[in-house]
This record gives structure tokens, sequence and C-alpha cells, in this order.
């Protein structure tokens, strides 16, 4: 009983109040949900040309291209993850990998298909391995940094058939061992300063190895990658 | 053997509150150590690295002796117990895999009843990668001072070879050897016999050696690359027959010989396998002739084929 009338006290005036039949109860009842301005860009995104909707995606993951290619500890990646970047990066890189030998039963670089297997797969065996371990980072973040990660490779290996263009000798393989050993530290760095925040500290090291075995992979064929002649 | 710095006093706490909060609750003895741990002594117990997962265990799990899987095995807790190991555990577990001291079986003294998977798993992929990788080198050091040869890596196809067999020898050969050991003990499982995962474990854990002897088989040098063999086999191997000698010892003196020669020479089948197939010497002169042999020796064409 006291609780019903601790309850009734703030209405208490409110027993005195009658409603007569003349007032038609009706009105609107619809509660905007959130800033009102939200609704009012989802009808724009409809509207609006093409190119601004492929352009926001775009920068978006540019933006994230620069955080890999400057890695500090920051959430962007993390928070806005989106698989555009890698499949890009990937479908970049498996392209720059093609037109090996000619030959069709030898070839001298590995084929498309190939190269979005050992990504993709060797993206998703890592992630699971780092949630096994008890990590805290969910399964597409994780996919979302090891593909970004994959930048620096992809730059070398456009460096490494530039190279290539101009001679396979001795010195050009000198460079182009220089310049994948440096993106594949790059690369690593860049991923685990990404990654090792959500991962148990006394696990730290076996989360991370198998980061650097994949890039060290994908390192090995860019730097086998020998073309055609 | 278990050194005071191996206890790890927050557990004892606990649990010496949860035996005495149910002295009848059943304890886990570890044959390996010291003091033996009896169920209803309250705060007497010493207990060796038991995590949260077994304070409510069921010995009837077939997979881990001794340790409860968490949860069915549909549920993503249940393979999370498989990967409860830390970075020292791990190093520690790969120190024991390459030092086989006698009397020191890798079972009872670096698994303590915590087998992972992360250890074998990640210890065959390395594996595969690492000789596939050396043995591109390898063909391609040997052939660098011929011009008509063309370095064609064939990762593709070496790879998916030496996944294959690799994974196939980590995972088979510890099924047939533990439904053997199980048969030929008939119910006494529990005792001596050593759980599926156990058995993986020592396997996946036996193969770590293979990977820096696959790195220095670049090295051109047949002697040294068969002395590199018989080094690693002779290590891994007797790791494997230490840790198998207390299960097979109770059987009759001809199975438990043959036993243990038929797991020394799988393992040395696989490492001799490995480096005929990925390390193919040059068998022919390198000679600017005017004809060139064909000498599409990529790194996975075999001569014996």
């Amino acid at each position: 009983m006291a609780a019903s009338d601790e309850a009734s006290r703030p209405f208490a005036g409110l027993s005195d109040v009658s409603i007569s039949d003349d007032i038609a109860v009706e009105g609107d009842i619809s509660v905007p949900v959130g800033p009102s301005a939200r609704r009012d860009d989802e009808f724009s995104t409809l509207d609006e040309p093409v190119r601004e909707t492929v352009l926001r995606d775009l920068r978006a993951v540019g933006k994230k291209f620069v955080h890999v290619l400057y890695p500090k500890r920051s959430a962007a990646l993390l928070r806005d993850w989106d698989l555009w970047g890698p499949l890009l990066l990937c479908v970049t890189l498996a392209l720059l990998l093609q037109g090996g030998a000619a030959d069709s039963d030898y070839q001298g670089g590995p084929q498309f298909a190939e190269v979005f297997v050992i990504v993709w797969f060797g993206s998703i065996i890592i992630t699971l391995n780092s949630k096994l371990l008890g990590g805290t980072i969910s399964f597409f973040q994780s996919l979302c940094v090891l593909g970004y990660c994959i930048l620096p490779l992809t730059a070398a290996m456009a460096v490494c058939r530039i190279v290539l263009v101009a001679g396979s000798g001795p010195v050009s393989f000198a460079v182009r061992l220089a310049v994948v050993t440096a993106s594949f530290g790059w690369s690593t760095f860049a991923s685990t300063a990404f990654l090792a925040d959500s991962q148990p500290a006394n696990r730290k090291a076996l989360v991370v190895y198998p980061v650097f075995l994949f890039y060290f992979v994908i390192g090995w064929m860019v730097l086998t990658f020998s073309p055609s002649q | 053997m278990a050194s005071p710095h191996d206890l790890h006093f927050q557990e004892f706490e606990q649990a010496a509150e949860l035996l005495s909060a149910d002295p009848g609750a059943s304890t886990l003895s570890v044959p390996a150590s010291n003091t033996v741990s009896t169920a209803g002594d309250g705060g007497q117990d010493v207990r060796l690295e038991l995590s949260e997962d077994e304070e409510d265990r069921e010995e009837s799990s077939e997979l881990l002796a001794g340790q409860k899987a968490a949860g069915g095995f549909w549920t993503f807790e249940y393979y999370q117990s498989f990967f409860n190991v830390d970075t020292v555990q791990v190093l520690d577990r790969l120190k024991g895999s390459v030092m086989p001291l006698p009397g020191r079986n890798f079972i009872k003294n670096h698994l303590r009843s915590n087998p992972d998977l992360y250890g074998p798993f990640w210890i065959c992929v390395t594996l595969v990668f690492s000789v596939v990788i050396s043995g591109n080198l390898s063909t391609f050091l040997s052939e660098m001072g011929n011009p008509s040869y063309h370095f064609r890596p064939q990762f593709h196809r070496a790879v998916t070879v030496a996944a294959v067999v690799i994974f196939m020898y980590a995972w088979l050969v510890p099924v047939a050897l533990w439904g053997f050991l199980s048969w030929r003990q008939g119910a006494e499982r529990q005792i001596g016999g050593y759980s599926f995962l156990e058995t993986v474990c020592v396997y996946g854990y036996s193969l770590f050696i293979y990977i820096p002897t696959s790195v220095l088989w670049i090295i051109p040098f047949e002697w040294l690359r068969w002395t590199l063999i018989l080094v690693a086999m002779g290590i891994s191997g007797s790791v494997l027959v230490l840790t198998f000698w207390p299960v097979v010892r109770g059987d009759t003196k001809w199975m438990s010989v043959a036993t243990l020669a038929a797991i020394v020479a799988l393992h040395a089948l696989l490492a001799v396998g490995c480096k005929m197939y990925f390390f193919q010497t040059a068998v022919h002169v390198p000679t600017p002739t005017p004809s060139p042999p064909p000498l599409h020796m990529a790194a996975a064409t075999t001569p014996r084929h």
C-alpha cells in the first residue's frame, strides 16, 4: 500500500482531472528516432548521384589506406571496418602477379585463384586463431586489418614489376629483395600495431607469429615472381 | 619435474576453498609431482596449473583425459579449450621436443594434462612452407650458374603436396597409434594410456625439429643433408620413443619393439620423403651446350616418375 501511495504521489493532481467526451483524443504519436536530420539524409542518399555514393566509400577506403601507411594506434580501422579495401588490394595483387611465363604447364607465378585463396583463407585462419586464443577483436575487424595491411606488399609488387622491366639480373634481384623485405616488415608492424591491443598479454607472440608467417608467404610470392620471357 | 616456480599459487587458494566447500569432490592426481593429492583433504592438496575448466570435470570425455571439454562440440568454447596455452608454455613445449632426456616424458613433463592444438597446427603449417620455400631456394641455387634454366617456382603444386603429406602424417598417424594402443590396453585407458589429443600434440611438437633442418637443407652438400636427417630423426624419434615407451612397456616384448620401430620408421619416412621430393640435386653437368637438355626442373618434378 505504501508503495502505491509512493507511486501515485507524482500523479496526485491528476485524480481530479476528468476528460470530457467532447474533446477528441487524437494526435500524431510518431516519435522521431534520433536527430531528424537523419531521415532527410536517408532520402537524399537515394537521390544523390552514383558518383557521390562511390566516392564516399572510396574516401573511407582511402582514409584507411593512410592509416596503414602511418600506423599508429588508432581505432578508425577497427571501428569502421569494411572489406572493400582488402578486396581491392587482393585483386590488384593477384592481377600484378599474373603475366608469368606464358607456358601453360609451368608458370612463373601463381594463378589468380591461388592468390585469392592464400590471402582470404590465410586471413580467416589467422582470425580464428586469434579468437580461439582469447582475443577480443571481432571476426570481420580482424579480416579488415589483415587485408588492409597487405597494402605495402602490393606497392612492393608494383615496384618489383617496374624493376623487372628494366632487367632481371642480380642487381634487380637485390633491389627487389630490399623492397620486399622492407614492405614485409612494414605490413607485419602495421598489423600488429592494430591487433596487439585486443590480445591477452601473455599470448601476444602466439598471435603475432601467424601474421608474420602470412606476410612472409605473400612476400615470398612477390619476390619469386618471374616474368615471361 | 615441477619446480616451485611452476606452481600457480592463486589457483592453490581457490582450489583449497573449493575443496573445503566440497570435500567429496574428486581431485586430479598428477603422477609426476612429488605430492599426491587425495580427495577430502582440504587445504593440503597441491594442484599444478589447473584452469577453471577443470573444477567440474567429467572423466568420461574420450578426447581429453582428465580435462573437461567445455560445452558440446558445436560451441566455440569447446575449441577454445584446445588453445588454452600461453607463450611461455608453447616455448617450453618446443624446447622439450628437441631435448630428449632419458626419463623425461614429453607428455607427463611438458603437456601436464593441458594438450593444445595451437602447437601442432602452426608447426605443421610452418613446416609446409619452410620445406617448399627451402626447396625452391635450393633448386634455384643449384641452377644459378645455368643460363638455360628458368626459375619456375611452381608454388601452388608444391604447397598442396607438402600440406597434404604433412597434415596427413600429423593427424592420421596419431589416430592410428592411439587406436592401436587403446586396443592393446583394452579397458585400462586411464592407466598409462594417452588421450587422443595428447598423442596428436606430441606428434605435432615432434615435427618442430624438421623446420630448422629443412632450412639447413638449402646448403647443397649431400652428405650434410643426410647427416642432418639422421640428427633430426634421432632427436625427434627419441622424443617419441621416450614418450611412448611407458605405455608400450606393458605389452609383450615383441609387440612393444615392433610398435616403437613402426613409430620411428614412419617418422624417418616423412623426413626422407620430404628431402627427396623437394630437394633434388642437379644430376646433370651444367655445360652451355647448343642443344639445351630438357631442364624443366621445377621444384616439383621428380626423377622417379
